[in-house]
């Protein structure tokens, strides 16, 4: 590790402006992503601002229904809340299914969304890598394929976003809040990761500084019959091959409600916004389902290496519909 | 507890109250005054050179005591071989290698520093391609015992063999089958990572470290470093793990010590982190292997072939048996095994549980079940039916022999009998579900090298001595099981001494031949003590009574065949929507003579099966073959068998003691049991699916629809 | 960069200073040597230097010490009560849940942390019932509770029914 000093923020505003002014610095929080990639240098900071006992570490109801979910909350509190577990299941299970009890205990929610990608080219700092440093082409790309992107990928790089929680985060149409050099402001999920043909070295809009308060999971009755399904090489312990997210909702046999969100197939947690258009309305049935995740994978742009994953999270998105719309009769 | 009964008594281990509590002293744990600290330095080109090398940044960081490269390295007296020197020169011969050192006050500055260095490199070609039509495989030779014998394969063994003729054989077959498998590299990871503290003075060179044979080890390094071994103390009563990573390669030890010769009389703390581990301790090769099988109408086998190709290193050449059983199997008049090496710039490779047996076997074993689904025959008779008197290549009786009984056994206790011949067999909630077998030997050799001490006192306490190693494989409570009951006194007035090089001489811990060995030597030594005390009248004088004894011979090793047999049973559910692979049930029976200890036993047996599941399921280094790298060199992206990954195992010893290998009765047990799980595991897969997958690992993509 | 931090580690306070760089697996074993904790990857990805990081289980390796000043460490060697040990620990070594024992000092305290978290109800990605108020700890919940801490020797089959001989109890 490069030598750095640390600091505990005392207040929100001197550590955004603190990580704003200095490129050199960064936030901390539980650190299990960022110190693990400063070990091997792919990260060096020199000043680190931890923030973990700045921001909330509450989970409080919405007004209108829904929950605010501080920035600090554990990763394994936000899976056991009981308003979780109740209203939005598929988002304990993504979690759940995400690293180990002891990692999640330490994880933030915050820094779920900003842990980087687990790309292999990314984390060995001799192999060029445009995520990492600009300009030095993708290494990944005619390399090692299994991990990579089938959706949105780009020239410059076709790394996945590892997380779980943010796939169900996406499906939820859940809100960030954050507070910047600029002031405050909110960011959809859907909308927080920046694509890699914009340049890979960024991951997501937020500016240098930017620090997440919270996010906001909207009221979503279709959530409460929602589940969460990761595909991986290993029972546990391991991040997805494929995960989906998935809600739906019938009406006299017809598709009057759907949410689907996939993992481990892009830079983001890929809403299925194409195949949730095709499901709306149609009878739900097997075919159909089958039709709208054929339809959503129709852009997929898959390596070799990784062409396993196109039928995989069909497969997997027909299996879950297939599984809640029985379960629902 | 008293002597007799001691050997076959379920005892828990005596350093288990250590280390529930962590208390038990690993390699790097020593406690030791004001260490200093070595970071390593690799090179991350495969094949080339080091042209230049600028340390000024390190040398500069505060608190870095040294920088060590080929150019100022201490020049050994062994430097050839690149599993024990290091930094000998600038030539790099696969990525991931020593190319130099940091030494530090803290293990922060040191591995800060070590990133400081900027080494310029002149490039070669890489060639890690591993293909069976390569045009310049080559037959090994002299890789017994890694060099140091002759003999083809490093178990000693002939590269080729045939009994008479094979193409004749299979030209008068009725049925044949000709199939080619592969298994990938394939890496140890102990729990405990490679760890040295080497301590230099002028005269006492002592080093803690993490070994499967202190002795070896020292032997190693005293050549290496050209002094005496008498100097060199190698302390390693307790390691965490090794699987054949501990054996053999020692340049992190090497490396040690020569960051200890630069801050004489401080002790250098090394450990090798876990990425490191990919290219420095050793691999298991990978293979692609072509079984040609043919039978008569009623399913005899008439001819059996068995050809390999692995891969070794340019830097060091290793090759192993793969073939080996495949020589004593199965019976077939005409037969022939061949080896042939892809040499590569890769690391090197070296011993790893099981090493031939475990890839040959998962060759063998599929294609022994897709030839019997072929035949329309049961697995389990198919085998039976080919079961040989006696060794087939050689012609030696077996000093014991119950594959039979173990296919038995195991039938009856997994209920094979309700096993639907027919693919798909069964399905559950989305779940394809099916069974299969394979078979396991290993053999149970016996090393020279091994001497033990025996020392009563007056108080009737005996200690015994041998640099044995624990490597989880319960050697602290075995020996002294097998002390006691040779000496007929209670295990608790047993005091073992281990993994110390000031005990008598042992073998490593390896080839599952532990127990033949060590136990075999102690039990002699007690032979002689008894006979001293008998000569004293039965009293022990005041002084203490001391024997130490050799490793006898044994008379009967030109006279039997001596393995170790076992019969797997997997149960396996395939996902029809995602190829997802579960095994909630494995089963295993063995042939292993006379369990010494049926509670350590058993945990190495299912701890052996495990890792078969591993094998079959999740284990492969994914090479780049552009830059010769292991692409996915962390415990996240070399996967193994995590908890959830393991379902129901049951393990069942037969009750069957060898009357020739050893005076206790006892074959190996560390190695038996990884062999056959995967090819169990692929049959139950492919009974399941009908998707026959010849290359391990078998990862979902290869049951995908 | 040192900074001077206090650490209550197995119920004893030490007083150290640490370079900003030194993890808490690093702090323990390195500066104030207590080994019980061990290091298997440094990743985040093996369990074995698993600890109690005030009150829940955490793995070390991850964690910077200057982070954790003040907090409340406990090691595997801080269960037991002088030489009376943790039913945890009794129960790996009847059932003899450990090999090499390399991991088992990380998996013993993940065992112990995951009974507290069973009591309290927390569901894991294997629960069949999300939002169950009790947690049946059968053998696919503990495999499922204790992946995060691999062991190589594979001494798994030994380990659930170890765990789960605690948690009837
Ligand atoms: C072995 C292993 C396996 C894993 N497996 C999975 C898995 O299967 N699925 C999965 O989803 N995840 C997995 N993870 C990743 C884990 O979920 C993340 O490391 C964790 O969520 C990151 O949270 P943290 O609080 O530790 O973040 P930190 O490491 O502290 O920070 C991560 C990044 O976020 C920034 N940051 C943190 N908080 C804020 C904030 N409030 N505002 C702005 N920036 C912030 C930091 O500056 C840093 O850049 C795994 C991790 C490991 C080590
Ligand atoms: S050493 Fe911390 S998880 Fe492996
Ligand atoms: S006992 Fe060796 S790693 Fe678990």
């Amino acid at each position: 590790m490069k030598p750095f000093t640390y600091q505990r923020a005392g207040d929100m505003s001197s550590a955004v402006a603190t990580v704003a002014e200095r490129p050199e610095a960064s936030f901390l929080a539980g650190g299990t992503n960022l110190v693990d990639l400063m070990k091997m240098e792919v990260l060096t900071p020199e000043l680190l601002v931890d923030v973990r006992h700045l921001v909330s570490h509450q989970i409080q109801d919405l007004p209108g229904g829904g929950l605010r979910i501080g920035a600090g909350v554990s990763n394994s509190e936000l899976a056991a809340d009981r308003r979780v577990r109740r209203g939005y299941p598929m988002l304990s299970q993504a979690i759940l299914a995400g690293a180990s009890y002891q990692l999640r205990n330490l994880a933030t929610v915050g820094g779920n969304f900003l842990q980087r990608t687990r790309c292999m080219y990314f984390r060995d700092v001799t192999m060029p890598c445009n995520k990492r440093e600009p300009g030095t082409g993708c290494s990944a790309r005619d390399g090692q394929q299994r991990d990579l992107a089938i959706l949105g990928a780009s020239k410059l790089c076709v790394a996945t976003h590892p997380s779980d929680m943010a796939v169900a985060m996406a499906a939820l149409d859940a809100v960030v809040h954050t507070v910047g050099p600029a002031g405050e402001r909110t960011v959809p999920v859907n909308r927080l990761y920046r694509s890699p043909s914009d340049g890979p070295e960024r991951d997501t809009v937020l500016d240098r500084g930017e620090l997440i308060t919270a996010v906001e999971i909207p009221a979503a009755p279709i959530a409460a019959r929602s589940r969460y399904r990761k595909v991986r090489d290993r029972a546990s312990y391991a991040f997805a091959l494929v995960s989906v997210a998935a809600a739906i909702e019938v009406g006299d046999g017809a598709v009057s409600g759907v949410r689907i969100a996939l993992g481990g197939v892009a830079h983001r947690p890929w809403r299925a916004t194409t195949a949730e258009r095709e499901l709306f309305g149609m009878p739900a049935t097997e075919e159909s389902f089958r039709a709208a995740a054929e339809a959503e994978l129709a852009a997929a742009w898959p390596l070799p290496g990784n062409a396993f994953k196109v039928p995989l999270a069909r497969n997997t998105v027909v299996g879950m519909l297939r599984a809640l719309t029985e379960e629902a009769r | 507890m008293s002597g007799r009964g001691a050997v076959g008594a379920p005892l828990d281990r005596v350093e288990g109250h250590l280390k529930v509590r962590g208390a038990a002293t690993y390699a790097n744990e020593w406690p030791v005054e004001n260490p200093a600290y070595l970071y390593p330095l690799l090179s991350t080109i495969a094949s080339g050179r080091v042209t230049g090398v600028d340390a000024s940044a390190a040398t500069a960081e505060p608190g870095v005591l040294g920088v060590l490269t080929h150019l100022n390295a201490p020049k050994l007296a062994w430097p050839n071989d690149p599993e024990v020197a290091a930094l000998q020169s600038g030539e790099v011969a696969f990525h991931g290698q020593f190319v130099g050192a940091v030494v530090a006050e803290s293990i922060e500055i040191a591995r800060y520093a070590a990133g400081l260095v900027t080494l310029e490199y002149e490039k070669r070609p890489v060639d890690v391609d591993m293909r069976a039509d390569r045009d310049d495989l080559l037959k090994p030779q002299h890789a017994a015992i890694f060099g140091s014998q002759p003999g083809d394969l490093q178990d000693g063994s002939s590269a080729d063999s045939a009994v008479g003729d094979f193409e004749a054989g299979m030209d008068s077959a009725i049925h044949t089958l000709d199939a080619t498998y592969s298994t990938p590299i394939q890496h140890h990871h102990p729990l405990e990572p490679h760890t040295a503290i080497a301590v230099w003075t002028d005269d006492e060179i002592t080093l803690y470290c993490s070994s499967q044979g202190v002795h070896l080890h020292r032997t190693l390094l005293a050549n290496a470093f050209g002094i005496d071994a008498s100097r060199i103390r190698v302390i390693s009563p307790h390691v965490g793990g090794a699987f054949g990573s501990k054996v053999f390669p020692v340049t992190w030890a090497t490396l040690a010590f020569m960051g200890a010769q630069l801050v004489p009389g401080r002790p250098v703390k090394f450990a090798l982190t876990r990425q490191q581990m990919f290219t420095l301790v050793g691999h298991r090769p990978a293979t692609i292997q072509r079984i040609r099988l043919g039978a008569d109408a009623d399913g005899r086998l008439v001819a059996l072939g068995h050809d390999v190709v692995q891969e070794t290193a340019r830097a060091k050449q290793y090759a192993e048996q793969t073939v080996a059983a495949s020589r004593l199997m199965y019976a077939a008049p005409h037969r022939r095994t061949t080896t042939r090496i892809a040499t590569l710039d890769l690391p090197v490779p070296t011993i790893m549980r099981g090493p031939g047996e475990a890839t040959g076997m998962f060759a063998l074993e599929s294609a022994m079940d897709e030839f019997a689904v072929s035949m329309g025959m049961d697995p389990i008779e198919f085998r039976v039916l080919n079961e040989p008197a006696v060794h087939p290549e050689s012609g030696l009786p077996f000093s014991s022999r119950h594959l039979v009984t173990c296919l038995r056994e195991g039938s009856r206790r997994f209920g094979w009998e309700h096993r639907a011949p027919a693919t798909p067999a069964r399905s559950e909630n989305g779940w394809l579900i099916g069974t299969g077998v394979a078979s396991s030997t290993y053999p149970s050799p016996r090393l020279p090298g091994n001497t033990a001490t025996i020392r009563v006192g007056a108080d009737g306490r005996h200690t015994v001595r041998i640099a044995a190693a624990d490597i989880g494989t319960g050697t602290w409570t075995t020996l002294a099981q097998i002390a006691a009951e040779a000496l007929d006194v209670a295990v608790e007035d047993v005091t073992l001494q281990i993994g110390d090089t000031d005990h008598p001489l042992a073998s490593s811990a390896g080839f599952s031949s532990g127990i033949n060995c060590w136990g075999t030597t102690i039990h002699a030594a007690a032979g002689e003590l008894r006979a001293a005390l008998n000569e004293n009248g039965g009293a022990v004088p005041d002084e203490g009574l001391e024997v130490t004894t050799d490793i006898p011979d044994n008379p009967y090793i030109a006279q039997y065949a001596m393995y170790s047999f076992g019969a797997q049973f997997a149960e396996v559910r395939v996902h029809e929507d995602t190829g997802e692979v579960r095994v909630p049930r494995l089963l295993g029976v063995f042939d292993v003579g006379r369990v010494i200890n049926p509670k350590t036993a058993r945990s190495q047996l299912l701890g052996g099966m495990t890792q078969g599941l591993s094998m079959a399921l999740h284990e492969a280094a994914a090479i780049d073959p552009r830059y010769g790298h292991v692409v996915n060199n962390d415990l996240g992206g070399y996967h193994f068998a995590a908890n959830a990954d393991v379902g129901s195992i049951e393990v069942h010893c037969l009750e069957e003691r060898d009357p020739y290998v050893n005076p206790m009765g006892s074959k190996g047990a560390g190695e038996v049991c990884i062999v056959g799980t995967a090819a169990a595991i692929a049959n139950a897969v492919c009974h399941a699916t009908g998707i026959r997958v010849r290359d391990l690992p078998i990862t979902l993509d290869k049951l995908l629809r | 960069m040192d900074q001077e931090i206090t650490l209550r580690v197995d119920g004893k306070e030490h007083t150290l200073t640490v370079d900003t760089r030194t993890t808490l697996l690093d702090a323990l074993r390195e500066r104030l040597g207590i080994t019980s904790a061990k290091k298997g990857c440094d990743h985040g990805q093996c369990g074995a230097c698993t600890v109690l990081l005030d009150g829940r289980r955490a793995n070390s390796c991850l964690v910077l010490a200057v982070a954790n000043a003040g907090a409340e460490v406990v090691t595997a060697a801080g269960l037991a009560d002088g030489d009376e040990l943790h039913p945890m620990q009794r129960s790996f070594i009847s059932h003899d849940a450990f090999q090499c024992g390399y991991c088992t000092p990380g998996q013993i305290v993940s065992a112990v942390a995951m009974l507290r978290e069973a009591e309290a109800g927390w569901p894991s990605v294997v629960s069949e019932d999300l939002d169950a108020d009790e947690v049946v700890l059968d053998h696919g919940e503990i495999a499922e509770r204790m992946s995060g801490n691999l062991c190589r020797c594979a001494a798994y089959a030994n380990i659930v029914p170890a765990i789960a001989e605690v948690a009837r109890s």
